[in-house]
């Protein structure tokens, strides 16, 4: 059957019958709770790397700074598009095989991490020398300084570009589509194809994108308050 | 006679193209407190980064409570110390900076406990109960629980220097610690020093531009022109009746501008 002929053929129906959308609609929110589901474990996953990563960049040995700058070159130089074909098409090939959703976050998580690498070194390297010179002057070892003093003021400095990119991340999940992961752009696609309706579907998922964006925001926004509690005011 | 604390031995600083310390020597005895002055650029506040370990030296030995600070020995031979050497080392120095550098998301009571309780692996509550002393010492007891930026600059560098005291260092380290406060705080902060010189037998050394003060508390001055000591001497004598003409000249621009002597 034609496209056209799909499609007039719904439409007629259309006209004939109404639409049972609550099972449409349904259809497209178990793509949203797949899109959830990336949005959390790419974003994980792009956390535990981008800080890898850009301490890494930091590191005192230059066979990790190495390591990690090309990581951060490669990932950030290449197309989403094309790491996800690589994570699900090419991976097998070596004996990797990964279901669409592992193949989803591993493409994402490293994608997105690999931007976050760069906001948490810039963040890191923000903390003036005089904190690291007090550390020095108390005798705490380079972990320690890290981890108690220039970690968590460099955190509240990194957020704001975190939670740009975790939005970037949720708006990206829409590529897996690609490699037949029911996400919701997909099952908004699916939905668009049986009942040839173009604008209830993509309504839908413009309204869901949105929302879970803006949750997002509100989440960044809340962690930010509280890992600068006290940091506001002067700096020291 | 005892022993010299630190014996800085023909020390060289570079950065790049420019010699900061140009074959430097000095000692300090134990209990000693030491003003250094001169002008800005005369390699003063570099010898107290270089005793901190905040640089490096690119020639030279300095000996620190009977031990080379940046060497070992090696099979009879003097080689750059690694970094847990300098750790150890680190133990009898504490140093008080211009800017305070005061842990911002930290209270004042956390400020003061941290590095026991990290370095030393002294108990939470032994470490709180000594901090409290020293911040009771330093008059700010009330302040425990304010976080630094809620602090006048006169108030965090008295946090600061209880911060280094509770290290128990056998040597301190004071780099222009007024210089960054508003003229009515600086006594504050002068009055905690003057009460430590009296209570304690530290070696101290002072990095000043508050000529007064480093009269009335220095057992000796140094003089600093272009990396080498000019003049040395008991703080009348440098103040009152300084030999060299560049020290003359010096303590009067510094009078000119409104310092105290």
């Amino acid at each position: 059957m034609g496209r056209a002929a799909h499609y007039a053929e719904n439409s007629e129906r259309n006209n004939e019958t109404m639409i049972d959308w609550s099972g449409y609609i349904g259809l497209i929110l178990e793509g949203a709770w797949v899109t959830v589901q990336l949005t959390l474990m790419g974003s994980a996953l792009a956390v535990v790397v981008a800080f890898a990563a850009g301490l890494g960049r930091l590191s005192r040995f230059m066979a990790v700074r190495a390591l990690a700058t090309t990581y951060i070159e490669f990932f950030r130089g290449t197309s989403i598009f094309v790491q996800l074909f690589w994570a699900y098409f090419v991976l097998p090939f070596a004996g990797i095989t990964l279901t669409p959703l592992q193949a989803g976050v591993l493409a994402l998580g490293l994608n997105v991490g690999a931007y976050g690498a760069e906001v948490v070194r810039g963040a890191v390297k923000a903390i003036g020398r005089e904190q690291r010179e007090a550390c020095i002057a108390l005798n705490l070892s380079r972990y320690q300084a890290m981890r108690h003093i220039i970690l968590p003021q460099a955190l509240p400095l990194m957020l704001p570009t975190f939670g740009n990119n975790a939005i970037e991340l949720l708006k990206g999940t829409a590529v897996v589509s690609l490699i037949s992961l029911t996400d919701m752009t997909f099952q908004a696609q699916v939905v668009r194809a049986q009942t040839g309706n173009t604008l209830i579907p993509f309504a839908t998922i413009l309204v869901l994108y949105f929302v879970m964006a803006w949750l997002i925001s509100l989440g960044m926004r809340w962690l930010e308050r509280r890992v600068s509690r006290g940091l506001d005011g002067l700096r020291v | 006679m005892p022993e010299p604390i630190i014996r800085i031995d023909n020390i060289v600083k570079r950065y790049g193209p420019l010699t900061v310390l140009d074959g430097l020597s000095m000692e300090v005895m134990p209990g000693e407190k030491l003003a250094l002055i001169g002008p800005s650029g005369s390699g003063k506040t570099t010898i107290l980064r270089i005793l901190m370990t905040l640089e490096t030296i690119s020639d030279g030995f300095i000996q620190v409570d009977g031990e080379q600070l940046y060497h070992v020995k090696k099979n009879g031979q003097l080689v750059p110390a690694d970094e847990r050497h300098l750790h150890k080392m680190r133990e009898k120095i504490g140093m008080v900076f211009q800017h305070f550098n005061l842990f911002p998301h930290k209270c004042v009571l956390d400020n003061v406990t941290l590095a026991p309780i990290l370095t030393k692996g002294m108990p939470r509550a032994a470490a709180e109960k000594r901090a409290m002393e020293l911040l009771d010492m330093v008059g700010l007891a009330d302040k425990a629980k304010s976080m630094p930026a809620q602090l006048s600059g006169g108030q965090k560098q008295r946090v600061a220097i209880a911060r280094a005291l509770a290290l128990s260092p056998k040597i301190m380290l004071f780099d222009e610690v007024t210089s960054a406060l508003d003229p009515e705080l600086v006594e504050e902060v002068l009055n905690v020093m003057r009460k430590l010189a009296a209570e304690t037998d530290m070696t101290m050394l002072l990095v000043t531009h508050e000529m007064g003060f480093a009269h009335d508390f220095a057992d000796r001055v140094l003089f600093f022109d272009r990396g080498k000591i000019v003049e040395e001497g008991k703080p009348e004598d440098i103040f009152r009746h300084p030999k060299q003409e560049r020290t003359q000249t010096f303590l009067r621009k510094i009078i000119a501008a409104g310092h105290r002597v």
